[in-house]
Order: C-alpha cells, then sequence, then structure tokens
C-alpha cells in the first residue's frame, strides 16, 4: 500500500511542477514594477528597494525561480508583503475550516446524491428523476455565490434559523454546527447535483447488466438487486467525478467561504487579492496544486476498496 | 445495381440530421430556453432604449429604495436605477460569456486539431500543457490571471477563454484522433492534399457539431466566471454595471436591503436556466445513444 | 390408474410479446413442452428464433415494457407460477429453478467475490447464516471441480478463466438444490475442449441430482450428446418436435433439415455443409402464416396460412408444424 501512494506521488511530480513554474511566470509577468504595485506611487526610493530586494526581484529570473522551488521544497510558502507574517502559518490556522467545510459537504453530496440517483434510475421519469434533474440545475448552473446569497436572504435574514456570519467560534459543538450548516449546504448542492448524476447514468446503465439478470434469476429481492449489486459498481463511477471534481469543489469553498464570513483560504485569497499580496496569492495556488495532487491520490486509493479489479489483477 | 446502392448512401446520412433539428424544435424546453435568451439578447442589444433611467446616473431617489412604480426594482446604494442597471448588466455578462466562449473555441479547436493531426512531440507538448492548466480549479486560475493582468473587459475575457480553451482542446484532439482511425486523413494525403487543407477542410466541419454543444454549454460557465470575478471585485471596474458587481454591493447592504442582492441573483438564475435548458437539450439531440 | 406425478417444469401455450418501435409482436407463440425429473430437453434455433425469450418468460425476468407475457401458463412441480406476484416469484428463482447464462464473462458481478454469488441464494432461500452459506459455498465449488475451492472462495471473478467462471454459474444456480435447471447456451462462449468438460460436468450434476433440463443452444453437437427431447424452434413458433434420435434420424421440417445440413460434422466433408439462405426476417417483417416460408425451398400456396403442430407417428411423440412435410402417419 505506501509503495502504491509513494508510486502515485512520484507520478504527480511533474504536473506539481508544471503547476508551480505555471503560477512563478504568471505572478512575474505583472505588468510594471510589483513594489510600485504593492508600495504605491507615494512610495520613497529606499522602501522600494527595500522591498526589491526582500522579494529577491534584483536576482536573475533563472535564480529566483530555483530559490522558489528550494523554498517550496523545504515547505516554505515565503511571507506575506502586507503582514510580513509567513504564508503557512496564516494558513495552517485556518486551514481546519476550510477541510471541515469541504468534508461536510462531500458528506451531504452523498448522503443526498446517491439515493436520489439510485431512486431517480430505478424509477425513470418518476419523482426523483424530477428532483434529480432540478438539484442538478441548481448545482451545476448556479454561481456558488449566487446561491450563498440566496441561502442567506432566506434563512438568515428573513428567517434568522441560522448566524449571518459563519464563523465558528465557539466551542460548542451545536453553534459550530448551526455555523455550518448554511455554507455546507451551499456547497453540497453542487456535489449532490454531481454525484446524483453520475449514480443515475450508473445505475441505468449496471441495471441493464447481464450480473443483474444473473441475481433476479437466482432469487435476490429486487432491493438488493438495486442497492447491493448494481450501486456497488457505481460506486467506482461515483469516485471518479468526486475526484474530477475536487477542484470545482475547492473553487467554490472559496466564494462560499467568502458569502459566509467563514475563517478560511478563501478569506485569505480575498484579502490577498484586495490589498495586492503577490506573494500570499502565489503561495495560496501552490496550496490548491498539492491540495489537488493530494485528494487525486486519495481518489485513486479509494478506487482500490471500491473495485476490486485494481488490487488484485 | 450501382444507382441502387448510391440511393442508399445518400439517403443513408441527411435523415439524422434532420431528426436532429426535429427533436430540437420539438423540445419545449430548448424552446423556453430559447426565448429566454433571445428575450436576454434583445434586451441587452437595446438596452440604450429600453433601459428607464441612465444606469450610471446617482441620486434618483432615496438609497436603498424598496421597488416602486418609478423604480420597479429600487434603488441602489447611490440611488441608481437597480432594472436599469440589471439590463445593462446583461451587455457585459452576454458579452463576455460569448466573446470568451468564441475565443476559446477558436484557439482551443485549432490547437487540438493540430496536436492530434501530427501527433507525436507536438501532440506531447499540448497534451501536458493542457493537463497542467486543467489540474487547476478553473475558477481559481481565472481569479489569479484577472488579478496578474488587472480588471478590464478585454482581461476578463482572456482570462476566462485561457481557462475554457483546454477543454476545447481536449474535445478536438480527440476528435480528431478517432477521424485519423478512420483513415480519412491518409485519404487525404495520399491525394497529395496539404496539411492545412486536410485539417480545416475536412477535418474541421466533421468535428464542428461537438464543438458547436460543448460551446453552448460553455457560455453559462463563462457568464458564471465573469459574475464571480464581478462578485470578488475582479469585474469589469464600478461604474460600469456588471451582475456580480451589483450582487457585491448588494451585499454589504444585505441587512439594509436584500432585495438589491436578489434582483441580480434571479437575472443570474434565469440566464442560467436558459443557457442550460438549450445546451442540454443540443447535447441530447446530438447523442446518438439518446432515447428518440 | 395411479397418479402420475406432475412434470417438474410445465409450459403451456406459452406466448410472449416483445416491443419494437412502439409496436408488440409475438417472438414466443403458442410453445407447450413438459420436462419430468433427470430429463434434459433442447430448444434449438437459431439466434432470434424466440429460445432465450422462452426461458425468460419461464422465469418472469423479461425486462418490462420491452417484453410481456400475453398468454398461457407455466407450472413447477403442479404449482402455476405465471402471473404470481414479484414477491413470490423472487421465492421461486434460484430456489426451485435455477438458471445459468450464456457469457460467464458478463454475467457474474465483477465487485462481489465469487463466495458471497454462490452463497448468495442461500441466505434468501434457506436463511442460512453468511458462515454457513459460505461454507456451504465451499461444497458446492468442490461439487463443480474449482480447484482449491476453500482458498478461491474471497476471489473475484476477474481472477477466474471463462471456463471456471461458467462452473461459479452452475454452482450458483445448483446452489439450493432446485429440481430445474434452465441452462441459456451454457457452453457457447467456451473454447471447445472447456465446453466438453463443461457438458460433461452439466450432465453429471443431472444424474445425481435428477434435475430436469432445459438447454438452450443453436449448436446441434450439444444437443446430439445431451439431450433426450428436442424443439426446433424458428420465430417464436415450435415447428418440430422429438425425442432425440428420432430427430436426427428423420428429420421433417424443412428448418430442421436445414439446420441439420448446415452443421459441421466429423463424418462429412466441409464441401456438403449447406448454410440456411438468407436471414430470419425482423419480427416485423414476419411471413404470415408459416414464418419459414420466406426461406422454405418447399414452400406452397397453404403456407399462407399457419400450420398446426400435428403428430406425424403413432406414438406421438414427433411434432411437425408444415402443411407440406408434417401429414400424419
Amino acid at each position: 500500500m505506501l509503495r502504491f501512494i509513494a508510486k502515485r506521488l512520484l507520478f504527480a511530480i511533474p504536473t506539481l511542477l508544471g503547476v508551480l513554474t505555471l503560477v512563478f511566470f504568471l505572478v512575474r509577468i505583472v505588468p510594471g514594477d510589483p513594489a510600485l504595485v504593492v508600495l504605491g506611487d507615494q512610495a520613497s526610493p529606499e522602501a522600494l528597494a527595500n522591498l526589491r530586494e526582500r522579494l529577491g526581484l534584483n536576482k536573475p529570473l533563472l535564480v529566483q525561480y530555483v530559490d522558489y522551488l528550494g523554498a517550496i521544497a523545504h515547505g516554505d510558502l515565503g511571507r506575506s508583503l502586507t503582514t510580513n507574517r509567513p504564508v503557512m502559518t496564516d494558513m495552517l490556522a485556518v486551514l481546519p475550516n476550510t477541510i471541515e467545510l469541504t468534508l461536510a459537504s462531500l458528506l451531504i453530496g452523498l448522503v443526498g446524491g446517491v439515493p436520489l440517483g439510485v431512486l431517480a434510475a430505478v424509477r425513470r421519469g418518476g419523482i426523483a428523476d424530477w428532483l434529480a434533474r432540478i438539484v442538478s440545475l441548481i448545482g451545476l448552473s448556479f454561481p456558488a455565490f449566487v446561491s450563498g446569497v440566496l441561502l442567506l436572504v432566506l434563512f438568515a435574514i428573513q428567517f434568522r434559523w441560522f448566524p449571518v456570519i459563519s464563523a465558528p467560534r465557539s466551542g460548542d459543538i451545536l453553534e459550530r454546527l448551526r455555523a455550518l450548516a448554511l455554507p455546507a449546504i451551499n456547497l453540497g448542492v453542487i456535489m449532490i447535483a454531481y454525484v446524483t448524476r453520475v449514480t443515475r447514468s450508473g445505475m441505468l446503465n449496471a441495471l441493464s447488466q447481464d450480473y443483474v439478470r444473473t441475481a433476479r434469476a437466482k432469487g435476490v429481492p429486487a432491493r438488493l438487486v438495486v442497492w447491493r449489486h448494481a450501486l456497488r459498481n457505481v460506486l467506482i463511477p461515483i469516485v471518479t467525478i468526486i475526484g474530477l471534481n475536487l477542484g470545482v469543489l475547492i473553487g467554490n469553498s472559496v466564494l462560499t467561504e467568502i458569502v459566509f464570513s467563514r475563517p478560511g483560504l478563501g478569506k485569505i485569497i480575498v484579502n490577498a487579492l484586495n490589498t495586492r499580496d503577490y506573494a500570499t496569492l502565489q503561495a495560496m495556488m501552490v496550496v490548491f496544486a498539492f491540495a489537488i495532487v493530494i485528494t487525486n491520490v486519495l481518489t485513486d486509493l479509494v478506487y482500490g476498496l471500491v473495485d476490486p479489479r485494481v488490487k488484485t489483477p | 445495381m450501382s444507382p441502387t446502392t448510391t440511393t442508399v448512401t445518400i439517403t443513408n446520412s441527411p435523415p439524422t440530421r434532420i431528426s436532429t433539428w426535429s427533436r430540437i424544435r420539438t423540445s419545449p424546453a430548448v424552446l423556453a430556453g430559447v426565448a429566454i435568451c433571445f428575450t436576454l439578447i434583445v434586451l441587452a442589444v437595446l438596452a440604450p432604449w429600453i433601459a428607464p433611467y441612465d444606469p450610471n446616473r446617482q441620486g434618483l431617489g432615496i438609497q436603498l429604495a424598496d421597488p416602486s412604480g418609478a423604480h420597479w426594482l429600487g434603488l441602489d446604494s447611490f440611488g441608481r436605477d437597480v432594472l436599469s442597471r440589471i439590463i445593462w448588466g446583461a451587455r457585459i455578462s452576454l458579452w463576455v460569456g460569448v466573446v470568451a466562449t468564441l475565443a476559446a473555441m477558436l484557439v482551443g479547436s485549432t490547437i487540438g486539431i493540430i496536436a492530434g493531426y501530427f501527433g507525436g512531440t507536438i501532440d506531447r507538448v499540448i497534451t501536458m500543457l493542457t493537463d497542467i492548466l486543467l489540474s487547476f480549479p478553473q475558477l481559481v486560475m481565472g481569479l489569479l490571471l484577472v488579478a496578474v493582468l488587472g480588471a478590464s473587459l478585454t482581461n476578463i475575457i482572456l482570462a476566462i477563454a485561457v481557462t475554457a480553451a483546454p477543454a476545447f482542446i481536449r474535445l478536438a484532439r480527440g476528435s480528431t484522433l478517432a477521424m485519423r482511425e478512420r483513415d480519412f486523413i491518409d485519404a487525404g494525403r495520399a491525394l497529395g492534399f496539404s496539411d492545412m487543407r486536410i485539417m480545416f477542410v475536412h477535418v474541421a466541419p466533421n468535428i464542428l457539431d461537438e464543438i458547436i454543444v460543448m460551446g453552448s454549454l460553455w457560455v453559462a460557465t463563462a457568464i458564471r466566471t465573469e459574475s464571480t470575478l464581478a462578485f470578488i471585485g475582479l469585474g469589469v471596474p464600478p461604474p460600469t454595471a456588471t451582475w456580480g458587481g451589483i450582487i457585491r454591493e448588494g451585499f454589504e447592504f444585505l441587512n439594509d436591503n436584500y432585495l438589491l442582492a436578489v434582483f441580480p441573483s434571479l437575472a443570474i438564475l434565469i440566464t442560467m436556466i436558459a443557457l442550460n435548458l438549450i445546451g442540454d437539450g443540443l447535447r441530447d439531440a446530438t447523442d446518438p445513444r439518446a432515447p428518440q | 390408474m395411479s397418479t402420475v406425478a406432475a412434470p417438474a417444469l410445465s409450459v403451456k401455450n406459452l406466448t410472449t410479446e416483445i416491443r419494437s418501435r412502439d409496436q408488440w409482436h409475438q417472438a414466443v407463440r403458442d410453445v407447450s413442452f413438459d420436462i419430468v425429473q433427470r430429463e434434459t430437453v433442447a430448444l434449438v434455433g437459431e439466434s432470434g428464433c424466440g429460445k432465450s425469450l422462452t426461458a425468460l418468460s419461464i422465469m418472469a425476468l423479461l425486462p418490462p415494457g420491452v417484453g410481456r407475457i400475453v398468454g398461457g401458463r407455466v407450472s413447477a412441480d403442479g404449482q402455476l407460477i405465471s402471473g404470481i406476484a414479484d414477491a413470490e416469484m423472487e421465492k421461486i428463482r434460484g430456489s426451485r429453478i435455477g438458471m445459468v447464462f450464456q457469457e460467464p464473462m458478463t454475467s457474474l458481478n465483477p465487485v462481489l467475490t465469487v463466495g458471497f454469488q454462490i452463497a448468495e441464494p442461500l441466505l434468501y432461500h434457506r436463511d442460512l447464516s453468511r458462515r454457513a452459506a459460505l461454507a456451504r459455498a465451499v461444497e458446492l465449488m468442490d461439487l463443480v471441480r474449482i480447484p482449491s475451492a476453500a482458498q478461491r472462495i474471497n476471489d473475484y471473478p476477474h481472477q477466474f478463466s471463462g471456463g471456471m467462471r461458467q462452473r461459479v454459474m452452475i454452482a450458483m444456480a445448483l446452489a439450493c438444490a432446485p429440481k430445474v435447471l434452465i441452462a441459456d447456451e451454457p457452453t457457447t462462449a467456451l473454447d471447445v475442449t472447456i465446453q466438453a468438460q463443461v457438458l460433461a460436468l452439466l450432465a453429471e450434476l443431472q444424474r445425481s441430482a435428477g434435475l430436469a433440463v432445459l438447454l438452450i443452444t443453436h449448436n446441434l453437437g450439444v444437443v446430439a450428446s445431451v439431450a433426450d427431447r428436442v424443439l426446433v424452434m424458428y420465430g417464436g413458433d415450435v415447428v418440430e418436435s422429438a425425442a432425440m434420435p428420432d430427430l436426427f434420424q428423420r428429420p421433417t421440417h424443412p428448418y430442421t433439415t436445414a439446420l441439420l445440413a448446415a452443421m459441421p460434422r466429423s463424418d462429412r466433408s466441409s464441401e456438403t455443409i449447406a448454410p440456411i439462405p438468407g436471414q430470419v426476417p425482423a419480427l416485423a417483417e414476419m411471413p404470415v402464416g408459416c414464418r419459414f416460408q420466406s426461406r422454405c425451398p418447399l414452400r406452397e400456396v397453404r403456407c399462407v396460412e399457419r400450420p398446426p403442430l400435428r403428430p406425424i407417428d403413432a406414438a406421438g411423440t414427433h411434432h411437425v408444424r408444415c402443411w407440406v412435410t408434417g401429414g400424419a402417419p
């Protein structure tokens, strides 16, 4: 198992390197002098020179690139241009919030999406099928901030069931859940949409397979034919779709955190954008790249659990 | 015998096309989508004549006023007419959505056809770059690009086109490879056609259907990204009215008058639903496996 | 007269329709036969003749919306099993009637262990615990001669060869010791040498368990080696039915004659193999009357009327559905 993980990580290195390179050069095509952009027109020449020195802008581009890769290899994401604190520290402080939100929405996606997709496939054209269509439309086409704003208006402002600011400050588990509910639902609907879609089409395919007929021919009750024989096979495409869309989930978690004023990676990014803190922005892109690579490896591990053909070739 | 065979081949291909279009025409969902989109386009194009007020004129009444007979959707925090701003905002959203998608379609498909046609090192390099672009959340990539380039209409279109292009590269490359399997390309070469001619006269028209279907789905994505960027503060700079920008402003005054955020949200929702109805309809109609 | 035991499987006037382009067409027409214990009845014909549909109709496994039974009755051991509630039928399938399918590659569930798939019917029909059912599964795997069964019980189908998978299918079908086994082309997907092994295994299991077997095949060689009685089907009709040696000695329906002529045999050179001209027409294009008339060399005017299935021998065991060749004895 460890060898398998090591191998997958090794294979991810070229992609990771590509992403890091892309981010590095993107941030360096900023038109004009980054120091000037950060400090503004009124900055003194000494301050500008100071900042250039600190950012390593005086060195040749290639040296900067090697320094950058070396720092990342050591787990150093650099320092914020505005607060001068290590980005890693700020990031780690709020990372649990983002992970909590992502996992909660993943859970909502599975708990809501799998049964809905199965029922939609078993009774095509039935109520569940229509519900599945509507949920897919909402989750796949509405921007996360729009659905977030509407949820906020309805349930936090109009009905006052949930807090407007979903900062999980309090240690009380119930308060924490109440703060998590709306953001997790907002993000969860997107996941439900993906999971429902793939479950429905996967089930339609599975139910037409020979092994389903075999199961029925040996007298397996209809309920178990669906939930055991067919669904087990659909777990494979479900895992695939979740793995493929974790990037989408991460992108939308940024938006959700902003709408619900939740401390998290999204907040760091928006602050960095507003203060033109390119160092933080660059560091956050690196964090996302790593997050995606890690989730891809996790996806492959889960494959081994749901598809016996992976672990026993 | 040969005349019979010819008639058979001739009558064999048109019916699929006819049934494709008749299926689109007869689907009420697609018709509804087309009707909504048409209305939106008319509103956007005729905004200067249709919008009841100048979208940027401030102080038309009490700030954040509720909807009234004079201002159907109320006023914003500068006392500007919200309905007029939403109508003008449609211009930005639709323009960005269509132009960015067209750009991504043109550039992406060309690159994809080249990759699939030549294969070898060119293909490997293009595929690697595409994979790198795709390994990044599309939204985060768009955000970074606009942040780096600066928020302007051109840069936003450019950033969205860059995030959308990899999908078209992949599609066009795959379809071109599939055509190579069918000896289409080798036949062209044997006849002495130039590479350019084979790629753009013989290959491109054959994969156009798929590209257009995907393009129709990407317009919605592009509009979604545009409004999201505007909401984060990376949209076309104020005072220009954009849907995402109005929501951003309304979001600040959520506790005072949330309607300011709700109306542009509804405009986005309606647009998304309409575009998805059309896109899904097109996809179902061209999907040979779809039930008749 | 003492009461005669009811046949293990009895099919009376079974008629089944399938839908194609929103039209329902008869695909199994008025099929009747009985199978007693220890007997093997073969259903023979080209693909599309309705053999498999007959089997699926007996098991009530027709895909809803695509196939439906419109007439006739099926009973097992004298008990009516057609037209009964789904929940009742679930208790019959796998318990009273076992079924083996053609494709061992796709007929086993790829993500469930072989042991569990064999044990599964015992969980529902015999109320065995999971452990007891798995122990029984090992015995069943031994019975169908899967080597080192105890070690392989937790393996998945993809780890087995085609022949071994078909043995798994047989073990599964026989798990609850049914009295009837329906085998739908059980050897078609296998290599010739494996075919012989699987057929020998089926024959042996039949003898030891006294099974009634309905064997569906297009391969007359298979029929010759194992069947007691043969029903030849064409276009959903039974066109000839006869005891085994009789059919080969005295093929009477033109279709049967044609099938035999098209069969490769060791005692004939390959030049004498005569393929049947034309194809089975689509159901929507079936001729009215005798369905074989479009390909029949002996066609006459009266063939536009549907011929009855009539006995042609004094004992009444050989029946033929043909105006021309199927005259009274």
